[in-house]
């Protein structure tokens, strides 16, 4: 739970409806007007339902890999999954608001009953002229391909191991984007976002500014039947102090690693979309994948459970990943998909001890998985999928199926490309 | 890099500040429209083709950056675009095309819509609340659309309004004589009842006094099931249908069925310019239109 940040969202919001964004063209008529939930307000509640089957009953943690997200995977049986509720509306003709609640069973080993997270919340500017947006509040980066994307847009049941190892899940966090689009015919679009939120792969730093990303996007058509988009991204946080990963066993004592350095990562994403004659609802073909690769320097720490520093290394850590996928729609409702997911690791350390202390070290396995899914829409609202994945996250395969029911009740605007 | 991406963007606005009336059409009618009235001194960009179904568009890398370009959209309009075109106006940082602008045109706006619903709800399939947004398949709508779109290209672009004023007459003066023509060659079809796909020709069916006694779609959006075609099968025996009619971007599976069964003809019109490679402006969309229902005729 981050509810600690949400001040510094409401601080941020207040700021960007200050006056100066108001002033132009707002009455408070106005503004009560648009704050009828009639009006231009649109909600929208999303439910999944997941059945959750396994072969071994092995932490999948992928060993080498730091931890710190906030892993929501499927738990075994029959559960409620991942729920969102969805409000988003009009501030005034150049500003609109959104907020997304996502409501999910606790994680294993934190209990039971339902938890609820404040995924995003932000304004963002519409129509400011000259191909620039502005967004503020709590959001997704645009980083990567999948980043930006809710968990009910994505083609697979669960997310790429390298977004899982590179965010733990979801990349939103607290801060400000700025956005750009040339004015030219193939889409060029440049963005940078500025994140105080303390999210992982970032942490607690000296600076109001915990993590930054630089984004380029590019995109066009061929022809009518084919259309695509690559995009490059770069996300770094300076000076971070003392980034806590899961505590490991080790030998009876509990310590808990934490990382104080540098963190980047680099990332490159390619998406192709085939639809005969552009008409994508008879029969579609959809292939994107994407790589990322972060690179860590400083010190870890080991820290006993009494706050004091048992070891210390100097460390480099090197972790890379990606997935490729290739959805296709054979006929009207129904689509056929399958991933390749890979992680390499390849983290270093003055002493290798307590790099294998921290769970750091990668022990010579390649994380990998495949994934096969076929899914039916019958309607734009509800959606079943049946998935099986072979796991070798671990070097112990683990095989898994999922059925997945999502259903969708009000409006909460359409997906992007 | 980013000195270098703001002189090409440089580079590129002065190469767009001297020329025409940007115009993103949402559809190929209001492109061949805009073209028709404002010739050379517009440049129109059609999203879609002939051969999409508008309904179902995705707000493509493509679209976003044309939309980011244009001075004028012009769209249908009564939420045919729903789900792609306000993504294109929140992706596209362009201030001139947002709601509420004069650059923003709705064409489904400038005329008098037909099946206004009185309620919507999900039970109804895709409904459209403001009422059936396929106007372009009525001549005397075109017209009237005409009208309004030359006056909005001549209060955005004012130092060619009278260009756009002449434009629209003489689009008006060819029209009507072209449509006297349709209306006589077509005088045949008043009260012929016909099968349609989808409701997308109840402003055809105005115009020509077509009866539409059935849809292939049990609901609006609904794709055709087996149950709802054998209902119609059975409907057919008690109100016979001359044709079935589904137009060029549809699946012609169930029309072909049912015109097996029934043993009536099926007819594909073009919705839209570019449906089929005679219809290649909104006069030869015409001409096919009323060409392909009356060949037909038994």
């Amino acid at each position: 739970m981050r509810h600690t940040h949400l001040p510094l969202t409401i601080a941020i919001t207040a700021i960007l409806t200050a006056p100066s964004i108001w002033a132009e063209t707002s009455t408070d008529a106005q503004v009560k007007n648009a704050l009828k939930p009639s009006a231009n307000w649109q909600g929208s509640l999303i439910l999944e339902g997941a059945y959750f089957d396994r072969s071994t009953d092995a932490d999948l943690h992928v060993e080498g890999m730091p931890t710190g997200g906030h892993n929501h995977g499927f738990k075994e049986g029959l559960h409620t999954g991942h729920n969102e509720l969805v409000v988003s509306g009009k501030l005034s003709d150049k500003l609109k608001a959104r907020a997304t609640t996502a409501i999910t069973e606790k994680p294993e080993g934190e209990g039971n009953g339902l938890e609820a997270e404040l995924e995003e919340a932000f304004v963002e500017t519409q129509g400011l002229g000259n191909g620039v947006t502005i967004k503020a509040g709590r959001f997704h980066s645009d980083l990567g391909y999948l980043s930006g994307k809710h968990n009910h847009e994505w083609d697979f049941a669960d997310t790429p191991l390298v977004y899982q190892g590179m965010f733990g899940e979801h990349t939103n966090d607290d801060g400000v984007q700025l956005s750009y689009i040339a004015p030219t015919k193939q889409l060029l679009q440049v963005g940078t976002e500025v994140f105080a939120g303390e999210k992982f792969p970032s942490g607690k730093t000296d600076k109001t500014i915990s993590a930054a990303t630089l984004y380029a996007k590019t995109g066009g058509d061929i022809g009518t039947d084919h259309s695509w988009q690559a995009g490059i991204g770069h996300w770094q946080a300076n000076d971070i102090r003392d980034r806590s990963s899961a505590a490991h066993n080790h030998a009876g004592a509990t310590e808990t690693p934490r990382f104080s350095g540098n963190s980047k990562i680099n990332t490159i994403n390619a998406t192709y979309k085939w639809a005969p004659n552009g008409n994508a609802k008879e029969r579609n073909l959809k292939l994107q994948a994407e790589y990322f690769r972060r690179n860590e320097s400083g010190t870890v720490d080991m820290v006993e459970g009494d706050g004091t520093i048992a070891e210390t290394t100097g460390y480099k850590g090197k972790q890379s990943g990606w997935y490729t996928q290739a959805i296709y729609q054979f006929k009207p409702h129904w689509r056929v998909g399958v991933r390749h997911d890979r992680l390499k690791i390849n983290n270093s350390a003055d002493d290798k001890d307590v790099l294998e202390e921290a769970g750091l070290h990668s022990a010579g396995h390649t994380p990998k998985r495949n994934s096969l899914m076929l899914d039916y829409t019958p309607r734009e609202y509800s959606r079943w999928r049946l998935q099986f994945n072979e796991d070798k996250s671990t070097p112990e395969t683990d095989k898994q199926v999922i059925l997945q029911y999502t259903h969708s009740f009000g409006s909460h605007g359409a997906h992007g490309f | 890099m980013k000195r270098i991406l703001l002189s090409f963007s440089l580079l590129c606005s002065n190469a767009l500040a001297h020329a025409d009336l940007n115009i993103f059409a949402c559809e190929p009618e209001w492109g061949s429209l805009a073209q028709a009235i404002g010739s050379n001194k517009v440049t129109a960009y059609n999203a879609t083709t002939g051969l999409q179904d508008p309904h179902h568009i995705e707000a493509r890398p493509s679209l976003i950056a044309q939309a980011r370009q244009a001075d004028l959209l012009v769209c249908t309009g009564a939420e045919l675009e729903i789900g792609w075109l306000p993504l294109l106006l929140e992706k596209s940082g362009n201030a001139v095309i947002q709601p509420g602008k004069p650059g923003h045109f709705m064409a489904a706006e400038q005329v008098q819509l037909l099946d206004i619903p009185a309620k919507v709800d999900r039970s109804m399939g895709d409904v459209h609340a403001d009422g059936n947004p396929h106007i372009q398949t009525d001549p005397r709508r075109i017209v009237q659309v005409a009208k309004a779109l030359a006056e909005r290209m001549a209060q955005l672009d004012t130092a060619n309004a009278a260009h756009y004023q002449q434009g629209y007459a003489q689009f008006n003066n060819r029209w009507q004589t072209a449509m006297q023509g349709w209306q006589q060659q077509a005088a045949g079809l008043r009260g012929t009842p016909v099968v349609v796909h989808h409701k997308s020709w109840v402003y055809l069916q105005d115009w020509l006094g077509l009866q539409a006694v059935a849809t292939l779609e049990p609901k609006p959006g609904i794709p055709p099931t087996t149950a709802h075609l054998t209902s119609v099968l059975q409907q057919l025996q008690t109100t016979p249908a001359k044709f079935v009619i589904h137009s060029a971007y549809e699946n012609p599976k169930s029309a072909q069925w049912l015109s097996g069964k029934a043993e009536i003809p099926v007819i594909m019109l073009p919705s839209t310019v570019g449906g089929t490679p005679a219809a290649n402006d909104l006069f030869k969309l015409f001409d096919d239109i009323i060409n392909r229902l009356t060949s037909s005729r038994t």
